[in-house]
């Protein structure tokens, strides 16, 4: 049994919209609720879940670039939200992100070489000349030339760019990467290049991701254990192999018959999609107005996420019979 | 595109870069291009009109209005960048603070921004200049203090949508901290609406000192400056239109070059008219 690197207890975040001037009635929107997650270290774990259903904030919480409403995400055993400024910033060293939006997460005014040594500066390592060094040999092992040190992120592709957003994340030399849709911006070709880096990558600098997307095939490529988030709580995790081939949730049921195929054989498994997420309600199950398979016990009361066998996990009241 | 090559197609942008160029080697080369010191007084010849002994004439006390000019053009220049460099700083600062940390900072910075604003400026800086010595370094120094606010509105609203940038973030995660993510990764992104707000307030700041001299508290006789060598030619423009006709149209030609670039580098820099 690997060791536990990360692990998320009882997380949540909520946002409240108002409802306007006029409108005293305030909504809240739990982006992430009441998570509880465990990352090995070395592992990748595949966090999958369409759009808004809190991918985002959970890394956002991981990273501690967002404080939650409540929980604890401990790191080696200590909770990330208590750390005082030196912790955190050592914390920092030891945790980065990489972002999806290749165009907003670097910055415009700055140099490619400027952006991948700026880690260093901050964190006062080496001084001026080994930092140079450090940023070009960073640049090298993720696929860029020390000629493009002095371009601005503007003269580069889409795929470039990920890549210096990879050497920047990378330069610190981290233990857990939290790639938030790193290829989602990118054409199928280049997405291909950049998954086979954050491969080698992984086992180069022994890392530890966790791998956002929202892509299935992506996160089959990648994954050694996948979790499905729906409407901000995770609904099933089990081993990549698990996940694909004996999917226990109804929701990753309809993800995997919606992800396209050439394989006529699959047909079987098509499932049409129903409703659309984000109409909640307050009990039951928050998958309920979707489910083909709901009954009458889904409408009352919410399933928690229960241990299936050794490696799976699921919330569903009718896990394993349907 | 290239910088460069944008800004020779823009004729409009070109004209006024080069009147203000004109205008800071004119200024740079005052004590060798004027052909008279400026305050020689030479009582033989009293408002002697344009000739080519004096081509702009001389005042009321003989001396040469050009060489009055070409050193009056040092003191408009200085004006106008030291007031202006004024207002950027603390416009940037305030602004930037404002945008970045929101809430109740921003209120209260900007409701500041609001009650400045509803002052009618120039009354302000009488009502100062009454209190004060007017001093050439009391006068940038007060128009800089009354001219802060539009910089601030547009560095806080560049800020607003930066801050949402996920670089940001990045720089978050990598360790930095606010003055670093505001000085030197913000900020530097908000140059292109500073750099237009400062040559744009350069031509407002050489306005306010020339109506200021005008009226007598500005620059102090016998400092030459446009607006108090328009003050002696008020008093004989019956006899003498040359006193008041050509630092009327230094002022007017310096405001429309800077301008001018002001609005060239606005587009320029505007990716939304780019073809």
């Amino acid at each position: 049994m690997p060791s536990t690197l990360v692990e998320i207890r009882e997380l949540n975040k909520k946002y409240t919209l108002s409802g306007g001037f006029f409108n005293s009635q305030k909504r809240i929107i739990y982006a992430v609720n009441n998570i509880n997650l465990h990352i090995f270290q070395g592992e990748t774990l595949g966090l999958v879940g369409e759009s808004g259903c809190g991918k985002s904030t959970l890394a956002r919480l991981i990273t501690r670039l967002e404080k939650p409403s409540s929980g604890y995400v401990d790191f080696k055993g200590e909770n990330i939200f208590s750390y005082g400024k030196e912790a955190l910033k050592s914390y920092r060293r030891n945790v980065q992100i990489i972002f999806q939006d290749t165009y907003s997460s670097l910055n415009p005014r700055k140099s490619a070489g400027s952006t991948i040594k700026e880690p260093l500066t901050i964190h006062h390592l080496g001084n001026r000349k080994e930092r140079s060094e450090a940023a070009l040999e960073i640049m090298a092992k993720v696929g860029l030339n020390s000629q493009q040190a002095h371009r601005y992120s503007h003269e580069f592709s889409g795929g470039q760019r990920q890549r210096i957003g990879i050497a920047r994340a990378l330069v610190l030399n981290p233990e857990l990467i939290i790639a938030d849709e790193p290829v989602s911006s990118l054409d199928v070709s280049i997405q291909a290049q950049i998954l086979n880096l954050l491969k080698d990558l992984k086992n180069d600098y022994n890392l530890t991701y966790l791998f956002i997307s929202h892509d299935l095939n992506v996160i089959r490529f990648i994954s050694d254990r996948v979790a499905v988030m729906y409407l901000g709580k995770i609904v099933e995790l089990a081993s990549n192999k698990d996940i694909y081939d004996r999917p226990l949730h109804p929701y990753t049921r309809m993800l995997l018959a919606a992800v396209p195929s050439c394989d006529p054989r699959r047909k079987e498994r098509m499932m049409k999609i129903n409703g659309e997420a984000g109409s909640e309600n307050n009990q039951g199950c928050p998958f309920q107005n979707r489910c083909p398979y709901r009954t009458d016990i889904c409408a009352g009361v919410e399933p928690r996420l229960e241990k299936f066998d050794e490696q799976s996990f699921c919330a569903c009241h009718r896990a394993g019979s349907i | 595109m290239n910088f460069w090559e944008t800004f020779y197609k823009n004729k409009l942008m070109l004209s006024g870069g080069g009147l203000v160029l004109l205008l800071l080697i004119v200024s740079l080369l005052a004590p060798w291009l004027a052909p008279y010191d400026p305050g020689q007084i030479d009582l033989t010849h009293v408002l002697a009109s344009p000739s080519m002994n004096h081509l702009f004439g001389t005042d009321q006390l003989g001396r040469d209005v050009l060489s009055r000019m070409i050193w009056g053009a040092r003191i408009s220049l200085k004006v106008g960048f030291a007031a202006t460099g004024v207002a950027v700083i603390i416009g940037a600062i305030l602004g930037a603070v404002s945008g970045y940390y929101g809430g109740w900072i921003d209120s209260v910075i900007m409701r500041f921004v609001d009650i400045m604003l509803c002052f009618p400026t120039f009354f302000l800086i009488l009502a100062v200049i009454a209190f004060l010595e007017p001093s050439i370094w009391n006068i940038m120094i007060i128009i800089g203090l009354t001219g802060w606010m539009g910089v601030t509105r547009l560095v806080r609203a560049d800020f607003i949508s930066l801050r949402e940038r996920d670089f940001v973030l990045a720089a978050r995660a990598i360790g930095a901290g606010d003055m670093r993510i505001i000085f030197l990764h913000i900020l530097p992104n908000s140059m292109a609406s500073i750099l237009v707000a400062a040559t744009l307030g350069i031509a407002g700041a050489i306005l306010t000192e020339s109506a200021l001299s005008f009226l007598g508290i500005g620059v102090q006789p016998p400092t030459p400056s446009w607006g108090n060598i328009l003050t002696a030619g008020k008093d004989n423009i019956d006899i003498a239109w040359w006193l008041s006709f050509y630092p009327g149209l230094a002022i007017l030609i310096t405001v429309v070059g800077y301008n001018l670039l002001g609005e060239g580098i606005r587009d320029l820099l505007d990716p939304r008219l780019k073809k």
